[in-house]
């Protein structure tokens, strides 16, 4: 009787601190956000989101650095998410399980923690310099598309992992092949959490300023890229350019291109938690 | 759609992109409008002056792309000698290795000044004590035997209060770090560890107006717009304390903390006509927009002999 009502104790008294911290983490990001939108919101307007840099902070916009994360966002996507995926399935359903295999897996997961501006390095010299792509949006993309290979593989190996084995197995009965097997039971079962790896790691690509730096992104472009060959900035140089500026007025349109960066990330999130959704509706097994 | 597509999908598209990656540049222009593209690199701090001139040139020849980076001037220079831009910002004169690095790429270069920044050395307003210091001062203070020993305001100056002594500056890998380590320690790149260091300007400011033994320095520009909540120091050089200003910056009595900016341009790429083009608006327009972005002018004259000498030694009018 005593240590059933000691444990309820436990129980709620858990759930205080956990409720708690919950809300300290949320209070402290819409302290962040408050300020954020204080600071930025009534600069946003049409002339901003369709202006090009200027020293003049009541002239300058975001033109080019908004269009350059579009860009940045689709090649980096279009490159990292089938080479991820792929690479997952390799590893999870085809490759042997010998030694070499395991070092494998060590250094994709270790890769996930090298800092950023390691890649960038990387990314000067093979993209940049041997393949001869500058500072173009496709020098920047694959850099970036490196950076996140690694938590789109790692999401892909767990996600292939969780699928039930008895569910392979019943594939196999009915005589499919592996390839059948993987192709129609496995890879939809795993989608959602596939894809919420994806999601994760394309904010990050949104997000990234150093690795862009060093392969040599640039802090003045007036003009939107036409082709993935272009020179390009992104919203995190344009804002970091203008935090280091001494006018207050580039600070406020800091706080703007920050507000414009959230909404972005969130617009691209929604939809990839669209497709997400959608595709998981279907296989109610 | 069924995830099977979304997969092939991707897979298409990066065939795609990966196929039409190239790019055929045509470059047909001999009247007036020209084209091309112009790659700028180099120091945060000659930043702003360029991407103002590149502004105002956009209004002259809007088809030329002109892109300006921020590598910094060491950065800048690296990129300078191999080659991969045209023109390099830099706030401080090039070095000897990096010189020699473009003689053995055969590049030959152009090198103009551009204008004038004032290092300020600032203190809290709250500190009523330094009106202005020496440089054998700020040597004691900056230099690397400095480091945990000169601790105390008391230490730099007989009179200053028994109070600890909180420095702030920029990181170093900065020109700016470069150039002030140069002029008060003696040699570039030397000087105590023990000090709060920022490549933001911006931090240092915070720093120093919210500490009121905090003694810092930075740009002139990062004073003038935060002159509410900061304090000026004068610095003498055995002529008596001189503040920095427009006028004691332009005329080289504020020294040795004011410096020039430069523009190094590549001999090879100056002969592309959308290149010279753009130097020559450079100087020509320089004397107009450094003042808007914080910075001092040289004065008309300086501008326009290095203008001669520019017409002088290449083909342009």
């Amino acid at each position: 009787m005593f240590k059933s009502s000691r444990n309820r104790i436990i129980d709620k008294s858990f759930q205080v601190i956990g409720l708690a911290t919950t809300i300290f983490g949320l209070l402290i990001l819409a302290t962040f956000i408050f300020y954020i939108f204080y600071v930025g919101a009534t600069r946003i307007d049409w002339a901003f989101m369709t202006n090009l840099p200027s020293r003049f902070y009541a002239k300058a916009g975001i033109l080019t650095a908004w269009t350059g994360t579009i860009w940045i966002f689709v090649l980096t996507a279009f490159s990292a998410i089938p080479i991820g995926i792929s690479t997952g399935i390799y590893l999870e359903e085809y490759a042997k399980k010998t030694r070499l295999a395991n070092i494998l897996e060590i250094n994709i997961s270790n890769l996930a923690g090298v800092p950023s501006i390691i890649y960038g390095l990387l990314g000067l010299e093979i993209f940049g310099r041997f393949l001869g792509l500058g500072r173009s949006v496709l020098a920047g993309s694959f850099t970036l598309a490196l950076l996140i290979l690694p938590i789109i593989i790692v999401a892909t190996k767990e996600s292939l992992r969780a699928v039930p084995q008895s569910l392979k197995d019943a594939a196999y009965g009915l005589g499919a092949t592996k390839w059948q097997t993987i192709w129609t039971q496995v890879l939809p079962v795993s989608f959602s959490g596939i894809m919420t790896g994806i999601v994760l790691a394309l904010s990050r690509v949104v997000g990234e300023t150093a690795p862009l730096i060093v392969i040599g992104a640039l802090a003045y472009v007036p003009f939107v890229a036409k082709t993935p060959m272009d020179d390009f900035t992104v919203l995190p140089m344009q804002i970091f350019n203008w935090i280091s500026r001494p006018q207050h007025g580039f600070i406020v349109n800091a706080a703007a291109a920050i507000i414009i960066l959230l909404i972005i990330v969130i617009i691209l999130n929604g939809f990839a938690v669209f497709i997400r959704n959608r595709a998981s509706r279907k296989n109610n097994w | 759609m069924k995830i099977q597509n979304y997969f092939i999908m991707s897979l298409f598209a990066s065939s795609l992109i990966i196929a039409c990656n190239s790019n055929g540049k045509k470059n047909d222009s001999d009247s007036e409008k020209l084209t091309g593209s112009i790659k700028i690199d180099g120091s945060s701090t000659v930043y702003p002056i360029t991407e103002a001139v590149a502004e105002e040139y956009r209004n002259d020849q809007p088809e030329v792309k002109v892109t300006i980076g921020v590598s910094g001037t060491g950065g800048g220079m690296k990129k300078f000698e191999r080659k991969e831009i045209d023109i390099c910002d830099a706030s401080r004169k090039i070095k000897e290795e990096e010189a020699n690095a473009c003689k053995d790429n055969k590049i030959e270069y152009y090198d103009f000044e551009v204008a004038y920044d004032g290092l300020a050395v600032i203190v809290n307003p709250q500190n009523d004590w330094a009106q202005n210091i020496t440089v054998a001062e700020l040597k004691m203070i900056w230099e690397p035997s400095a480091q945990e020993k000169i601790t105390k305001w008391s230490q730099v100056r007989k009179g200053w209060p028994d109070a600890p002594l909180h420095l702030f500056g920029p990181g170093t890998a900065s020109g700016t770090y470069d150039y002030f380590t140069e002029a008060i320690v003696g040699k570039s790149g030397s000087s105590r560890g023990d000090y709060t260091a920022s490549e933001d300007d911006n931090v240092l400011v915070q720093g120093i107006e919210g500490d009121k033994y905090g003694l810092g320095f930075f740009g002139l520009a990062y004073f003038e717009e935060n002159k509410a909540k900061l304090k000026l120091v004068a610095v003498d050089n055995g002529k008596g304390p001189v503040a920095p200003s427009v006028t004691t910056v332009k005329d080289g009595t504020y020294a040795p903390l004011s410096r020039p900016l430069f523009i190094y341009i590549n001999k090879e790429a100056f002969k592309r006509p959308e290149v010279a083009s753009f130097v020559k608006f450079y100087l020509e327009n320089a004397a107009s927009v450094v003042g808007e972005v914080g910075y001092v002018p040289l004065s008309k004259e300086e501008y326009a002999a290095q203008l001669e000498k520019l017409k002088a030694d290449s083909n342009i009018k």
